[in-house]
């Protein structure tokens, strides 16, 4: 059941745009910087399959310039 | 206390959350977060949290390891290290599960009769020093060697060679890194006479433009590469990708410049020219600080047995290297290269622009090449020329593959030649190193044995015949390995294998001794910017593993150097640190105390007066620069760097009628090397799961291939059957494929070619012919 979070680039005068492709997405949670050009993603999803096609699906985002991950917690199904 | 799932899940997304806003704000300091976004994240938790330098790749990403019930369950980017500023790749994130894997080696196993029985470490390690002492007996010292790794503790490196050289007194000491490193060592010692880089990660913060030299930073090198990727948001900086395939790294960079493999030897001849031509030489740096040499050509390729070869430099005048790079304009190595005059032109320029700051970077392009050791000379020649060196955002920066090539096999000195200060064949060195290790100085032989592909060699002659591997995995990694392997099965051969799964090289093993991996056990890592890096020991190794330092200290104590092996169990890291440190004191290479390490995310050396040192040979911020002058690059006796003149020489093996294809071979994001630990982390072995062929899209259509269709490669050394990518992942050229080495079940190496650089002798796995047809 992986966690991640990651920070995300939007292209030039995009971000709002990529604040609403991300959010239309199931499993994603957003936190958008107030003055910068950028934005926190934390994924929650339920196995290392759907965490696959999650980013998949962030990545092919027209507004979003470059993904960068920077945590992971992969959390037993038990815990 | 009971945590229910929901409670858990959401604290973890809140220390996840925590993470990346510690990250942005350590990237773009003044960032603010909406305050109701930032209220009630979580402090601590259950999770103890730790630092360490990353397993993996020579970047040496500082990470926190999150320490649950005796387990690591999770890893976060350190925020506090100035290498990676909290970000995290994909391998460092999954790094802890590499300890996890299911068939972890837990026991010591002898092979008795063909099978492998456990044992109790106490025998195992009984076995090994008798053996060692019969082997000596009968063949002599230099029948026994240790081949170690660049992800050798900086501790095991030390123990090794002190063992090895100081007591027994062969210098049948080699590493891994010899296939990945050695050709930028040469580099740098023949141009600069000391290793390793000048500058620093923070040149990326500084430089304008960044030439790739062969390097595929997006999958070698991730983090590194968003750092170039976020400075381009920042900056409007420029990257170049320069290089023979087509990569993730070509399609991030501005411009993706493909030259015909070999032939960057003369683009940086071409580069030269241009500069001389229009001007752009810095001369006050150059008269002040630069000798001009040239070497032997027509070397060979270090294709037969016993190969030796030494240059002979020869200084000529900078007329003389004018004359010899009239035969490099852009206009005559496009045709050699395939790089159009214009491209040419275009690097030239920026490398030229005495307003722009450039760095160069390469890794294994450069590095496995026949010639080496002069294109990393070629390159220096650009920087010295043009004064861009030595200064944040000029710099000839070469990157390395493990976490600690730099830090023990460079640093402690863990190749033939090499003593942790200087080199054998140096009688004050041999003396130095005596001293500290309490050892008669005879006991170090003056002459270098084996490099690596001549050790493997000396096994299959019978010159060898007793030889302990330690966390590498030859078996996977030799060129032309059908050789290498069928030597070390050979009657009489006696082989040690520590590592922590089972693997090719196990396969060939007469003891197997399990090991701790990484967090199991203490230890240091020194990266690619001079950075030494301590990790303490955060969980218990399963089993009866037990960390490569303790394994070496038990064997030599068994064969009677006590008194050299003082060490005690509980403090045997930092009595050897702090011995080690002593091989190194002085300005030009002190290494930081080990509390000064603990207490931060790793120091760069030399460590002077209390401080790192960002920029060697500048005296802005070298204390060791003592000539007087802004720069003095005083490995070199009279304090100047060399710019060499260096031809270019086509490749040992070129595709022929035969033969027709250049295979190039490399790796990928998901796998760390051979793949013995990262292909036992599911996500990562099922997002890579097995090698292929990358054909040119043009080729496959001629010959009607698919993606995931069967192909054969054949080449002099044998064949190989692997699945087609095509249009996939990496695009080659016309004419040439690429395989990813990591997958022990498509073992590539069989048919690559032991082909070396002659001067550092690391080979050549980027180039050998090769026929390709569908299977």
């Amino acid at each position: 059941m992986p966690i991640k979070s990651y920070l995300a680039h939007p292209h030039e005068g995009k971000k709002q745009e990529l604040i609403d492709a991300l959010l239309a997405l199931k499993n994603c949670e957003v936190i958008p910087a107030e003055n910068k050009d950028i934005l926190i993603v934390i994924t929650d999803t339920a196995d290392n399959y759907q965490d696959e096609i999650l980013k998949e699906q962030i990545e092919a985002i027209a507004s979003l310039k470059l993904l960068a991950m920077v945590s992971g917690f992969n959390t037993p199904k038990n815990n | 206390m009971y945590t229910s799932l929901t409670n858990r899940r959401s604290f973890i997304k809140k220390m996840a959350a925590l993470s990346a806003m510690t990250a942005a704000a350590t990237m773009f300091p003044g960032i603010i977060f909406a305050a109701q976004q930032e209220e009630g994240l979580p402090k601590g938790g259950n999770l103890d949290w730790k630092k360490a330098p990353c397993r993996f790749c020579g970047v040496g990403c500082g990470v926190l390891v999150g320490i649950e019930n005796g387990k690591a369950v999770a890893v976060k980017g350190d925020p506090n290290s100035t290498v990676n500023k909290g970000l995290c790749c994909v391998k460092g994130y999954h790094s802890v599960m590499a300890m996890y894997g299911k068939d972890r080696l837990t026991k010591p196993l002898v092979k008795k009769n063909g099978t492998y029985v456990e044992t109790s470490m106490e025998e195992a390690l009984d076995l090994i020093a008798s053996k060692m002492q019969e082997t000596i007996k009968d063949h002599g010292k230099d029948a026994v060697s240790i081949y170690g790794s660049g992800q050798w503790t900086i501790p095991d490196g030390y123990v090794a060679s002190k063992l090895f050289k100081g007591c027994i007194g062969t210098n049948n000491v080699e590493a891994n890194a010899r296939l990945c490193m050695a050709s930028a060592v040469t580099g740098f010692l023949t141009s600069f006479g000391i290793d390793e880089p000048m500058g620093c990660y923070e040149d990326i913060d500084h430089a304008d433009v960044f030439v790739l030299w062969g390097n595929n930073m997006a999958e070698m090198h991730p983090v590194l590469f968003s750092r170039l990727l976020d400075q381009r948001l920042k900056r409007g900086v420029k990257i170049i990708d320069f290089a023979t395939r087509t990569t993730r790294t070509s399609m991030a960079a501005d411009k993706s410049i493909i030259f015909k493999p070999q032939t960057d030897l003369a683009v940086a001849n071409a580069i030269c020219y241009e500069i001389i031509k229009n001007g752009w030489v810095n001369k006050s740096f150059v008269e002040k600080h630069c000798n001009f040499s040239k070497g032997l050509t027509n070397m060979g390729y270090g294709l037969e047995d016993n190969y030796k070869f030494t240059d002979k430099p020869e200084k000529i005048d900078f007329e003389a290297y004018k004359a010899f790079l009239e035969d490099y304009s852009p206009e005559q190595v496009e045709k050699i290269s395939g790089v159009s005059a214009k491209d040419i032109k275009y690097m030239a320029a920026y490398y030229g622009d005495p307003n722009k700051k450039v760095m160069s970077l390469w890794c294994m392009g450069m590095n496995q090449h026949t010639r080496g050791t002069w294109i990393n000379n070629l390159v220096y020649n650009i920087h010295l020329l043009t004064g861009k060196i030595s200064t944040p955002g000029n710099s000839p920066f070469s990157l390395t593959g493990q976490p600690s090539a730099c830090g023990t096999v460079r640093e402690v000195g863990t190749l033939t030649h090499k003593l942790p200060h200087g080199v054998v064949m140096n009688k004050e060195h041999r003396e130095f190193a005596a001293k500290i290790w309490d050892v008669p100085v005879e006991n170090i032989p003056a002459k270098p044995t084996y490099h690596t592909v001549e050790m493997f060699r000396a096994l299959d002659r019978g010159d060898i015949r007793f030889m302990w591997i330690q966390v590498t995995n030859p078996m996977v990694t030799m060129p032309k390995l059908k050789r290498y392997r069928e030597a070390a099965k050979k009657e009489g051969r006696f082989i040690v294998v520590s590592d922590i799964y089972p693997t090719p090289t196990t396969d060939i093993a007469d003891v197997i001794l399990p090991s701790a991996m990484w967090v199991e056990r203490e230890g240091m890592y020194g990266n690619s910017e001079r950075r030494t890096q301590y990790f303490e020991q955060m969980v218990e190794p399963p089993g009866e593993a037990m960390s490569d330092t303790w394994q070496l200290i038990e064997v030599a104590k068994r064969l009677g150097y006590e008194k050299q092996f003082y060490y005690k169990k509980e403090t045997h890291i930092e009595e050897i640190y702090n011995e080690y440190r002593r091989h190194h004191d002085n300005k030009k290479h002190n290494l930081a105390p080990l509390e000064v390490l603990k207490a931060n995310p790793g120091m760069q050396w030399p460590y002077v007066d209390g401080k790192p040192t960002q920029w060697r040979f500048n005296a802005k911020y070298d204390l060791a620069c003592s000539n007087g002058e802004d720069f003095h690059f005083y490995g070199k006796p009279d304090g100047k760097a060399v710019i060499w003149q260096r031809p270019y020489e086509p490749a040992a093996e070129e595709p022929d009628q035969e033969y027709p294809y250049w295979l190039n071979t490399g790796r990928v994001v998901e796998h760390w090397h051979t793949g013995s630990m990262t292909r036992r982390i599911p996500v990562l072995h099922k997002a890579m799961p097995h090698a292929y062929v990358e054909l040119n899209p043009k080729d496959a259509k001629r010959m009607q291939i698919k993606t995931g269709d069967k192909v054969r490669l054949t080449t002099r050394r044998g064949d190989i059957v692997l699945p087609a990518s095509v249009n996939q992942r990496g695009v080659p050229e016309p004419m040439q494929v690429f395989v990813p080495f990591f997958d022990e079940n498509m073992l590539i190496n069989d048919i690559t070619l032991d082909s070396f650089c002659p001067i550092s002798k690391e080979p050549d796995y980027k180039k050998c012919a090769v026929k390709v047809e569908k299977a």
